[in-house]
């Protein structure tokens, strides 16, 4: 498997090496890294020829990418093009049924979401990440909520979680004044943030964001696009699932194309410019062709 | 939701509590702080408190026979809305957690009618019989809880089952165990004084309480403290707002609504067993119905249908606007069965209340 490794990894070797020192995590790829020997296989996260089907249905095929500390690496598709069956397959839900995937260096398959998480392998489902009602704390600290006391006055340590809450969404940014609101008051972008920002804060090495940016207007999106940003500067490693090339643009150290549930393209950010993108995402040839039969 | 953030949107230009601590380019100026009296008017729990004040003075003005606000009448309808309350608390902890029972009332019955038969037929020690009502409550809470989590059916479907099985046996097992429609003797039982103390007695006239209205109490404040203040707390609103949500971040969906469902069945063999051990006896129809006055009182009281939102206090004063009503048309020399046609109307009024109050505050719901 090693020797197929293309030569993906160096483009962020620094940045990746910087992030895991500053972390103080991960000492085996943030240390090899640091020596400037990057291969494929300092990677935290890399799929190789990952695919899945379901019955006679290929849902994935040939799939490969890699997911590093201080990187983005971003999935383009249009709807039908696998992008689901990837997420279900990094976060635990499915397993891959050809291919590998290496976590810190090691073939896994993660029998099921809890697997995933204990990895470090957070996902933010988009519309499913936190609870409207409630307020913005109780989400954030939710399903891990600090608590004091013992035995039957075991009780959620509520001033802590407030802390924490506003804390960690400051350094993204985002000024929470009174943390008891509802979240469902907060923005579209804004929730995103606190998902982000929530497994951050519980120890994600990498962060998968499901379509982040498709419900939201532009400035919305922008902001999210800035906390992806700021996530990965911490160090984090971001999978960016979506269909707009130019939100990928923006943010994304590797571009992976999928059409039909096959990988179609995969690009460094330095092989690839802005319109390439976009017309691969769009169907090149097949948007031209529509083109002419519309008449245009 | 998108309803209540832009409804809070609009009501605050010209607000006077602006904040003034903000840094002027604060982004997003929807995350505004909300004045004291709003964040109060927004619970759900204070329109029921206000519902519960016209509704006292209603009955207080209505009283024909100068009972209702006579420390005799106080403590009985408080006692009847004790046996509301209680179940009304534990409900309104289920229904948060976004399911409802329906075999909640004839459980009630149940519960009670096992307790008597065990103690006059087969001439168990109260305590030991007690111990197996509560052996039977989780059984049954817990089977209600994993078929609804297993089957994925509706609970309505599930408890609705269940509630009609109950029903049939406790008529069908009454019927052959004693010849009757009723189990009587319970004052007979080997321990009944301890239980007649714990369970069924009252302070000395005239402020003449019930021991349940102290339960009623414990209820309260243990179910709050858990609701509010510990994590399964912060889970049963996780997974009533929002069950997948709740899934993706770790919480046990399936362990939280199973105890949630055990709650409710234990809160039931707590009053069946009030209304046994002051009663002395139990009717084979006992409780059948009641389910609706629970889910009235948690409504009543803020708690969502749909889950994700609601009190223990509100369905606390739920229960207490129905035990007035129960007793105020008794005492306004009124025919009782009209206090369903109140209820229906509590129940309408009582919500559009609610959501007119929550409007003019202008908050996000809680």
């Amino acid at each position: 498997m090693s020797e197929q490794v293309p030569p993906l990894g160096e483009v962020d070797a620094e940045v990746a090496a910087v992030a895991a020192a500053q972390r103080g995590t991960l000492g085996a790829a943030g240390s090899s890294a640091a020596v400037g020997a990057p291969t494929g296989k300092d990677m935290y996260l890399r799929l190789e020829d990952v695919g899945k089907t379901f019955g006679s249905v290929v849902a994935l095929d040939g799939v490969s990418m890699d997911v590093n500390h201080g990187r983005v690496t971003c999935v383009l598709g249009d709807n039908g093009a696998g992008k689901s069956t990837l997420i279900k397959i990094l976060s635990g839900v499915h397993q891959n049924d050809s291919g590998t995937m290496y976590v810190a260096g090691q073939p896994t398959v993660f029998g099921s979401p809890k697997d995933a998480r204990d990895a470090g392998i957070a996902t933010v489902f988009q519309d499913l990440a936190t609870i409207p009602l409630m307020s913005v704390w109780r989400n954030f600290v939710l399903g891990r909520e600090p608590v004091k006391g013992w035995g039957p006055l075991r009780r959620l340590d509520v001033a802590q979680g407030r802390e924490i809450a506003r804390r960690e969404l400051r350094m993204f940014g985002i000024d929470l004044r009174d943390p008891d609101q509802p979240i469902g008051t907060l923005s579209g972008g804004e929730r995103q943030a606190v998902a982000i920002a929530r497994a951050v804060y519980f120890g994600a090495e990498v962060v998968i964001l499901d379509e982040p940016t498709s419900a939201l207007g532009v400035k919305q999106s922008g902001k999210v696009l800035k906390f992806v940003r700021d996530a990965r500067d911490r160090g984090i490693g971001v999978v960016l699932i979506t269909h707009n090339p130019h939100h990928a643009y923006m943010v994304g150290d590797e571009f992976v194309l999928l059409k039909r549930g096959r990988m179609t393209n995969r690009w460094l950010r330095e092989e690839v410019q802005l319109d390439e993108l976009v017309s691969a995402m769009a169907g090149g040839a097949e948007l031209e062709d529509l083109a002419h039969e519309l008449g245009a | 939701m998108t309803a209540g953030a832009s409804a809070m949107a609009d009501a605050t230009p010209g607000d006077p509590a602006a904040p003034g601590n903000g840094p002027a380019d604060r982004p997003d100026e929807r995350l505004r702080h909300q004045p004291l009296w709003r964040r109060i008017l927004v619970r759900p729990s204070v329109s029921a408190a206000i519902a519960a004040i016209v509704v006292f003075v209603f009955f207080a003005a209505a009283d024909a026979t100068g009972t209702f606000t006579s420390p005799q009448g106080v403590a009985s309808w408080m006692g009847v809305s004790a046996s509301y309350g209680i179940m009304a608390c534990a409900v309104s902890l289920l229904m948060i957690s976004g399911e409802v029972d329906l075999s909640s009332g004839v459980m009630t019955g149940s519960t009670g009618l096992l307790l008597g038969i065990l103690v006059s037929e087969f001439g168990w020690n109260f305590w030991l019989a007690f111990l197996a009502v509560l052996v039977f409550a989780v059984g049954i809470g817990f089977m209600n809880g994993m078929l609804v989590t297993w089957t994925r059916l509706p609970s309505f479907i599930v408890t609705l089952a269940t509630m009609f099985v109950l029903m049939g046996l406790n008529s069908g097992v009454t019927l052959a165990l004693t010849g009757q429609v009723r189990v009587g003797g319970i004052d007979e039982a080997a321990g009944y004084p301890l239980a007649q103390w714990v369970f069924g007695s009252r302070l000395d006239s005239p402020w003449a309480f019930t021991v349940a209205v102290g339960w009623w109490l414990l209820v309260i404040a243990v179910g709050t403290w858990v609701l509010q203040r510990t994590r399964q707390g912060n889970w049963i609103y996780a997974v009533g707002g929002d069950a997948n949500a709740a899934r993706n971040t770790g919480v046990p969906v399936r362990r939280t609504k199973v105890s949630m469902f055990i709650t409710v069945s234990l809160a039931a063999a707590l009053v069946g067993t009030i209304n046994a051990v002051e009663l002395t006896s139990v009717s084979a129809g006992q409780g059948t119905g009641f389910e609706f006055y629970y889910i009235i009182a948690a409504v009543v009281g803020g708690t969502l249908m749909t889950g994700g939102a609601g009190s223990v206090i509100g369905a606390s004063l739920g229960a207490l606007i129905l035990g007035m009503t129960t007793l105020g048309i008794q005492y306004a020399g009124w025919d009782s069965t009209w206090r369903f046609t109140f209820f229906g109307l509590i129940l309408f009024w009582a919500v559009m209340l609610n959501i007119w109050v929550r409007d003019r505050a202008g908050g996000g719901r809680r």
